[in-house]
């Protein structure tokens, strides 16, 4: 019974206008249950496109990013070198340029050396046409060390059939995408002839099939031993292009690519580097789901302050009497801003239990059946940090949509009412 | 005489809407412990503007009023509540009560504001209180739902809770029936037995009667020529020297009738 005598009053004009109290209290409760969900989907859905990303992005990809050197032509040979002389060139073409990293072997034997490194997958990828009768169908296909691949994007998680390691007892195996089979009308142990841009020609058998659930993966990209690759294109077992590195923390792969970069003198992208767009898309969601909740709860804030204005207005007498018998300015804030801070947490915090619920519910709304997506609910994320955020923000705004009608009760004059 | 309670000096007061108007005019006034002072006049004679001045509620005004010996003019806002809080009763025409409250918590909310009593003291004094206007049967009642009359009492009961220094009244039967009315008006007399000090503004010549000094205005000024009644006992006919034509006359004719 211990309670200051300025909240009993706001407790006692809580509780004498309940349906006012609870339509009030609703507003924030939606405002904040509409922020927890919003956020809560978006950030699942960020995460879920990361993941798709992240999964068939190495962390590190050092690659031969050819750079032609026209410092010196062939031009001053055939023309007569005279210094005064402007010869130009205007679409110069370079004689010769080996795509693959030279010492290969020396450097991926150094990166595994590394020890923020987990795995190391050297590549040969290669595009090769894929005969259908008469079609021809482009696909890139990766040599490489299957065990190592399997390291970087979890393969033999997403085999519909067959195992990755099946290309290391077969001779000329082939994984292909689940799509890419369908197209070609081959399953687990058909064969399909693949043709190098050289001309030379392999026949493979499949081995597996996989799901990423990306088109890019499952319709366009096929996989064999770095081995089989090597042979097709006629070149030594060092002979590789492209080397992907999974390391320990992914926050670490821009500093250890600029390290490679300078180390190798070869090209090394970070997986951030390579995503800028998912990052921006990551950003615009975000700040479109701070501007929708910002807008509902501001919504919320000029309900309590209109109600707040009514409850005012009808307590004008009230306010002269309290003041008349000694209570002074900071009471009358009190019990008015009181008011609507009650008002403020309990609806915040109904809001919070509410925006739970409803997020919990769409976690488990089964995803519209889709055949490139592997997701089967809508992606939804538990985060405590935004559900403090949500109260802070609605009790906050519940401070302010009271504040003004609570210093403009404090400023009535009790002479004008009393005297009627 | 005892000593001073409240002292008033050369007071004037404006109205400035709609146009500039005089409404109190050099008022001077002196009041001693346990006095019992009837304010009366006809309607605009600035009878209630002057209360509310002495209450504390309108600070607006030139000249000064002392109460038990504090300067109250140019006191800020927040002084002036407290002071009140703890010096004044205030009783008005309207009961004004806080109709969510029940009447025991409507009593007892000045003494919680002022916090110096634990809240079982504060409830017992209310119900004390309470059962000297004989309304302690309805202390657990709603306010809003008791009859003008019991309002009024439980508005006394609410003046008196911190035991103030000064009880203030405006028209306290001003809307009441005539059984109540004498009702509220034998409360004021046993208030004014036990020594309180009591100013009332009102119309009521028989409320005026029970007063120890009438105080007649009129245009904003004190009316001269009005003594102290003596006794307080009742106004016995013809001890009232009288100004021409004032309000006094009728007091005594309404004596005789």
């Amino acid at each position: 019974m211990k309670i200051p005598v300025n909240l009993k009053i706001a407790r006692v004009h809580l509780l004498s206008r309940k349906r006012q109290t609870v339509i009030a209290m609703l507003g924030v409760t939606f405002g904040i249950a509409m922020f927890i969900l919003m956020i809560s989907f978006m950030k699942g859905v960020n995460q879920f496109l990361s993941d798709i990303m992240l999964s068939v992005t190495p962390d590190i990809h050092v690659y031969n990013d050819f750079q032609t050197n026209y410092s010196s032509s062939v031009t001053s040979r055939y023309l007569d070198e005279n210094p005064a002389k402007w010869i130009i060139v205007r679409h110069p073409r370079p004689k010769q340029i080996n795509l693959n990293l030279k010492n290969a072997p020396g450097i991926v034997g150094d990166i595994r050396m590394n020890r923020e490194v987990i795995a190391v997958s050297p590549l040969l990828s290669v595009q090769l046409l894929f005969n259908y009768g008469p079609v021809q169908l482009g696909i890139i296909t990766d040599g490489v060390d299957i065990r190592e691949e399997d390291l970087l994007f979890k393969l033999s998680e997403k085999m519909n059939s067959g195992r990755p390691d099946n290309l290391l007892t077969t001779e000329n195996g082939i994984l292909l995408g689940y799509k890419l089979a369908g197209k070609l009308h081959v399953t687990d142990g058909d064969m399909v002839t693949a043709t190098a841009p050289s001309g030379a020609r392999m026949r493979f058998k499949v081995v597996g099939i996989y799901q990423f659930g990306m088109a890019l993966m499952d319709e366009y990209k096929a996989y064999v031993s770095l081995s089989s690759m090597q042979q097709l294109m006629g070149k030594n077992r060092d002979y590789i292009t492209d080397i992907r590195i999974k390391v320990k923390d992914i926050n670490r792969a821009r500093s250890l690519a600029d390290v490679f970069t300078r180390k190798y003198g070869y090209k090394a992208d970070d997986w951030e580097t390579v995503n800028a767009s998912l990052k921006a898309g990551n950003v615009i969601r975000d700040t479109l789901t701070y501007v929708v909740s910002f807008t509902m709860l501001l919504v919320a804030g000029f309900g309590i302050y209109n109600i707040m204005n009514m409850v005012i207005t009808g307590k004008m007498k009230d306010i002269a009497i309290l003041k008349a018998q000694g209570f002074d300015k900071k009471d009358i804030i009190q019990i008015f801003l009181s008011q609507s801070m009650i008002i403020g947490v309990l609806g915040g915090l109904a809001g919070l239990l509410l925006g739970f619920i409803l997020s919990y519910l769409l976690s488990r709304v089964p995803f519209p059946a889709d055949e490139w997506m592997v997701i089967k609910f809508f992606p939804v994320t538990f985060e405590v940090r935004h559900y403090l955020f949500g109260a802070g923000f609605g009790v906050l705004t519940t401070l302010i949509a009271g504040w003004l009608p609570s210093l403009k009760a404090s400023k009535i004059d009790p002479v004008a009412i009393l005297r009627g | 005489m005892s000593a001073e309670v409240l002292h008033v000096e050369k007071i004037d007061k404006y109205f400035f809407d709609p146009l500039k108007f005089q409404v109190l005019n050099d008022i001077s006034l002196s009041v001693a412990k346990g006095e019992f002072i009837a304010i009366m006049g006809k309607s605009g004679c600035g009878k209630s503007t002057l209360l509310y001045l002495l209450s504390t509620l309108d600070t607006v005004y030139e000249g000064s009023i002392d109460i038990i010996g504090t300067r109250v003019t140019g006191l800020s806002e927040d002084k002036l509540a407290r002071f009140r809080n703890e010096h004044i009763g205030f009783v008005f025409q309207f009961h004004f009560l806080l109709p969510e409250f029940t009447v025991l918590e409507n009593v007892m909310l000045p003494a919680l504001k002022s916090g110096r009593l634990d809240h079982k003291a504060i409830e017992e004094r209310a119900m004390e209180k309470l059962r000297q206007m004989e309304m302690e049967e309805y202390a657990g009642k709603l306010s809003g739902k008791l009859s003008g009359g019991q309002q009024q009492r439980v508005a006394i009961a609410r003046a008196l809770i911190n035991n103030p220094d000064i009880i203030m009244a405006d028209e306290p039967t001003g809307n009441l029936d005539s059984a109540n009315t004498a009702k509220v008006l034998a409360i004021f007399k046993q208030l004014a037995r036990e020594g309180n000090t009591i100013i009332v503004v009102t119309h009521d010549l028989d409320f005026a009667k029970e007063s120890d000094r009438i105080i007649e205005m009129s245009d904003g000024r004190i009316m001269p020529g009005v003594g102290v009644v003596p006794g307080g006992g009742g106004l016995p006919d013809g001890s009232i020297v009288s100004g021409g034509g004032s309000v006094l006359e009728r007091v005594v004719a309404g004596g005789r009738v």
